[in-house]
């Protein structure tokens, strides 16, 4: 069954949101500063990991630290919590540059973290000014040297592009930058300019006018990364091809339980979890989480439940992301077979061998693709 | 009442030249209606009609003046609604010919006055609005006077709004229109002038009697179409219903008939009395056809249900109104619509989005056509582009002859829009030295695209317009086809003439890349006749469409996306692979002008 796995949930996600200052463009749950509520934050977490450990399996395939930045945390408390958690076959951490010191490589190293994702975005000043990032290309730079001088053989970056007043040749240049560090994995996103966001108030008029400009920028990504030797597995992420990797499989693991529509459990504020059908998203106000565990009870939830169908639609959505087909007999019921015959025949879809994928054009346009996909009794 | 002391009028006008509030005002005078449950334009009793200015459904409204009852019979104040007007008033003995005082005359007091001077009606000519600051009487009733053969000093000067010389013009109703001059003691024959549907009493007749007299419990028939009813009522309206025992020869009232249908009593036939019947029925009758036809589609195919009761419901009181169940490919079940003209298809259009909460998509509209087959004798009309065969041997469409009148500037820019739509001058005189009347035959299928907001906009407003229908004519005509993405599109599909079939073609496959959004994959649009493309167009296909990302903590958020993102689509009609919003569909109507011309 689709990672409902009766011995439950071998994916563990922990949301630490303190960040030293916030991006224009960021809509995760963060909290500014805040040191003092660093520790106080994770033994509230260490409470409600307690309080769900029964939905975790024994042995966990995966951990991962996000945020906010969660290198931003204070040392000690950081170290607390990578000490108390269950251990597991992949241990993640996001980190944002400027905060990567070789104490804090030690102290990740050590704690047993064996994968980091920086949040490198941009290598132009201006660009990075207009995100708001605090981090300089050569911080970016130094971290890599840090993490790989400290042990770490799994380092992952960021990229975003489409920023406003972005030309082909700055993402050239980025994309240049990036590979020159030899990264393990990248992640690469088009900006999005989320509606209400101040970033949006700001920007929205202007990446309205660029958008026919940069409509090519995917694509570039895309072309760049799999000529550096790098697997587009998923819509935004790339790995490293076994080949060039000693032979290991450089995916995310982590995210990749996601995509394939496996159970999480999400420890934090805000945090989200999935678990046989049901998905809960804790309250995303900093004091409601600390007072309700500080009681010793779960923080305020709101939960949804995931019927078969919104569960099938959910998995050709996710799917569909990866380079891997998607089995049919799976999802079968959830897709609009008309429009699959005709999406195939416009060379977007294959489906073979009870397998369903997206051709390479498909995937370009995946979000279109998946909408007209989706059988139309599709609720939620 | 005798019928010397009886005198039976029509108001005509030109849209907003104050035909209801002449009206108005002369209910008020007559003490018709308390000055209390006055409220304007009391005779246009629909609300749409009310918002447009406009009148559709004909009502007569008896009033006492001096000794005398007036009946005052209202028009239906639209060119699609000719036969209408001719009935309302060929009820008549005069016509109160208003003519507003700042504008002077146009196409539709031409339109009408015709009408009326063709019925032998007394014409009682006054200018309105004499209060308005750019009022110009003399000029006004110089014009009038002119085109009726009239003293220009006999052209009453008014004000319906301040009510100034209105009770002149009731004094001149009963000195200068004549007695209705029927056989009292003949077998009865009214005239039916106009009929609404209550959905409790059934069909109520309007009806002027001409000969004898009608009952209440008569068993009564109508002429030429045979249907026999009982009167359950009769009466005339002041302005409510008011019920008699019966109506005499050169009254007008209404019959209850209890009928559930409209078209089984039509507006022009005479009811008589089904025991002793006239041996003739009154002349003029005619079944007036649609001219115009448009295709309806529900926007979500299962609200095909509600839009089939919806025009059942319509047609209750629209006895012009026609339909038939139309299969298109592209757009799935709907309807075939035939209207009276562009005015009516659009009142029903909104009747229907408005009163029934329906999304249509409403296709161009196009002309019958009469086609005869290859070797074929019997020639057949054919509704929609689409049904025109390949092999037609003559196929012949319906023109109309045209009357616009403009001030003489814009002369030269009627003239060139005209050619552009093949029109044929006929002739055009001076009305005064500003202003020119100009008469054209210009073919129907090429006025029901946009001719009419063209002739607006490029005479900024000024020209007024209208028409006679003037028999159906053979044309060069060939039917351009629409594939899109190599579907053919039947909804898309016109009869052009063959001279401008290349033109039209590129112009609607352009406008049709532009209506048509980005899709996943390139969209050729083509323009064919027959298996031969005569213009192409490429919709690009977008390059890129995804969600950024997408990790444990908003699978819900995306998902909620891809559903809006799928609702969002809906609006659109799916061609094969293509989505294709509503507009597409219209695009004909809006080609750019210089791609017309030839």
């Amino acid at each position: 069954m689709s990672g409902a796995t009766l011995s439950g949930a071998r994916h563990l996600y922990v949301h630490l949101p303190f960040c030293s200052s916030r991006c224009g463009y960021c809509d995760f749950v963060t909290a500014v500063g805040r040191r003092g509520d660093h520790e106080r934050y994770v033994r509230a977490l260490l409470g409600e990991l307690e309080l769900e450990r029964a939905v975790l399996a024994p042995d966990l395939e995966t951990v991962y630290l996000g945020g906010g930045t969660p290198t931003f945390t204070g040392p000690g408390a950081l170290a607390t919590l990578l000490a108390a958690l269950p251990p597991s076959a992949e241990l993640s951490v996001e980190a944002n540059p400027e905060t990567v010191t070789p104490a804090l490589a030690g102290l990740l190293h050590d704690a047993g973290v064996d994968r980091v994702s920086l949040g490198a975005q941009s290598f132009q000043p201006p660009l990075l000014a207009v995100l708001g990032r605090v981090a300089q290309p050569d911080d970016v730079r130094r971290a890599v040297h840090t993490l790989r001088g400290a042990g770490f053989d799994n380092v992952s970056l960021d990229l975003i592009y489409g920023i406003p007043g972005q030309e082909p040749a700055d993402l050239e240049r980025d994309l240049a930058e990036a590979l020159a560090l030899e990264p393990d994995h990248l992640s690469a996103y088009e900006l999005e300019a989320k509606p209400g966001t101040r970033f949006t108030h700001r920007h929205g008029a202007a990446l309205r006018r660029q958008a026919e400009a940069m409509e090519s920028y995917f694509e570039l990504v895309v072309e760049r990364l799999i000529g550096a030797g790098y697997r587009w597995y998923e819509t935004a992420s790339f790995a490293r091809i076994p080949e060039l990797a000693g032979g290991r499989d450089l995916r995310a693991r982590h995210n990749l339980g996601y995509w394939l529509g496996h159970d999480y459990l999400g420890l934090g504020v805000g945090a989200v979890s999935t678990i046989e059908g049901r998905r809960w998203r804790n309250a995303p106000s900093l004091a409601r989480y600390l007072g309700a565990l500080a009681r010793g009870n779960v923080p305020p939830r709101e939960v949804e439940e995931l019927p078969p169908g919104v569960r099938a639609a959910e998995r050709v959505l996710l799917g569909l992301r990866l380079d891997e087909p998607l089995a049919l007999a799976e999802v079968g019921g959830a897709l609009d077979h008309d429009e699959l015959e005709r999406l195939e025949r416009a060379g977007l879809v294959a489906s073979n061998g009870g397998g369903l994928s997206l051709t390479r054009r498909g995937r370009f346009v995946g979000g279109g693709v998946t909408a007209r996909l989706l059988a139309p009794t599709m609720s939620g | 009442m005798d019928q010397q002391h009886i005198r039976n009028f029509s108001i005509i006008a030109h849209i907003d030249h104050g035909k209801s509030t002449l009206a108005d005002r002369i209910l008020q005078l007559t003490d018709t209606v308390s000055a209390r449950d006055m409220r304007d334009q009391l005779l246009d009793s629909m609300e749409l009609e009310r918002e447009r200015g406009i009148t559709i459904k004909a009502q007569a409204v008896r009033v006492h003046w001096r000794g005398y009852e007036l009946n005052l019979i209202d028009t239906p104040g639209h060119v699609d609604f000719t036969y209408e007007v001719s009935r309302s008033l060929q009820a008549c003995e005069g016509a109160l010919l208003v003519v507003d005082a700042a504008q002077g005359i146009e196409a539709q007091t031409l339109a009408n006055a015709y009408l009326a001077i063709e019925n032998d009606l007394e014409i009682v000519p006054l200018v309105n609005k004499i209060d308005l600051p750019q009022a110009d009487p003399d000029g006004a009733a110089a014009e009038v006077a002119d085109l009726i053969g009239e003293d220009a000093d006999r052209v009453l000067r008014i004000s319906a709004k301040t009510g100034e010389g209105v009770e002149a013009v009731l004094d001149a109703i009963v000195e200068r229109i004549g007695a209705p001059e029927g056989a009292p003691d003949a077998s009865p024959r009214a005239l039916i002038f106009d009929s609404s549907y209550d959905q409790y009493r059934g069909v109520v007749a309007f009806v002027r009697v001409v000969d004898g007299v009608l009952r209440r419990r008569e068993n009564l028939r109508a002429m030429a179409l045979g249907t026999r009813f009982e009167a359950q009522e009769i009466g005339f309206m002041s302005p409510a219903m008011r019920p008699v025992p019966e109506l005499r020869a050169g009254e007008v009232g209404y019959v209850i008939t209890g009928l559930k249908d409209v078209s089984e009593l039509r507006v022009g036939d005479t009811l008589t009395s089904d025991r002793a019947p006239a041996t003739a029925p009154l002349p003029g009758y005619k079944d007036v056809k649609p001219m115009v036809f448009a295709g309806l589609f529900p926007t979500e195919s299962d609200a095909y249900p509600e839009l089939r009761d919806a025009l059942e419901r319509l047609k209750l009181n629209d006895a012009a109104l026609f339909y038939e169940p139309e299969t298109s490919q592209a757009l799935g079940f709907g309807f075939r619509c035939g209207f009276l003209g562009l005015l009516h298809m659009e009142i029903v259009r909104e009747r229907l989005e408005r009163e029934f909460d329906l999304d249509l998509i409403v296709t161009a509209p196009n002309v019958a056509y009469r086609v005869r087959g290859l070797g074929q004798t019997d020639w057949r009309e054919v509704h929609t582009p689409a049904d025109l065969p390949d092999d037609a041997e003559e196929v012949e469409e319906p023109f109309i002859k045209a009357s616009i009148i403009v001030p003489k500037e814009y002369v030269g820019t009627i003239m060139e829009l005209n050619n552009e739509r093949r029109g044929r001058f006929d002739h055009m005189e001076y009305l005064s030295p500003e202003r020119v009347h100009l008469v054209y035959e210009l073919p129907l299928g090429e006025v029901v695209l946009d001719y009419y907001d063209q002739l607006k906009s490029r005479t900024r407003g000024y020209a007024s317009f209208d028409y006679d229908f003037d028999g159906f004519r053979p044309g060069t005509l060939v039917r351009v086809d629409v594939l899109v993405a190599a579907e053919p599109v039947d909804a898309l599909s016109l009869i052009v003439h063959r001279e401008f079939a290349y033109e039209r073609g590129k112009a609607l496959v352009e406008k049709l890349r532009e209506e048509i959004p980005r899709q996943m994959f390139d969209v050729p649009i083509q323009a064919a006749i027959g298996a031969r493309v005569i213009a192409r167009e490429t919709v690009k296909a977008r390059r890129k469409d995804v969600l950024a990302k997408c990790y444990g903590g908003d699978i819900t958020r995306k998902r909620k996306l891809l559903e809006k993102q799928k609702a969002g689509k809906k609006r659109m009609k799916q061609v094969g692979a293509v989505e294709v919003p509503q507009e597409a569909f219209l695009a004909v109507l809006n080609l750019n002008d210089s791609t017309r011309r030839s």
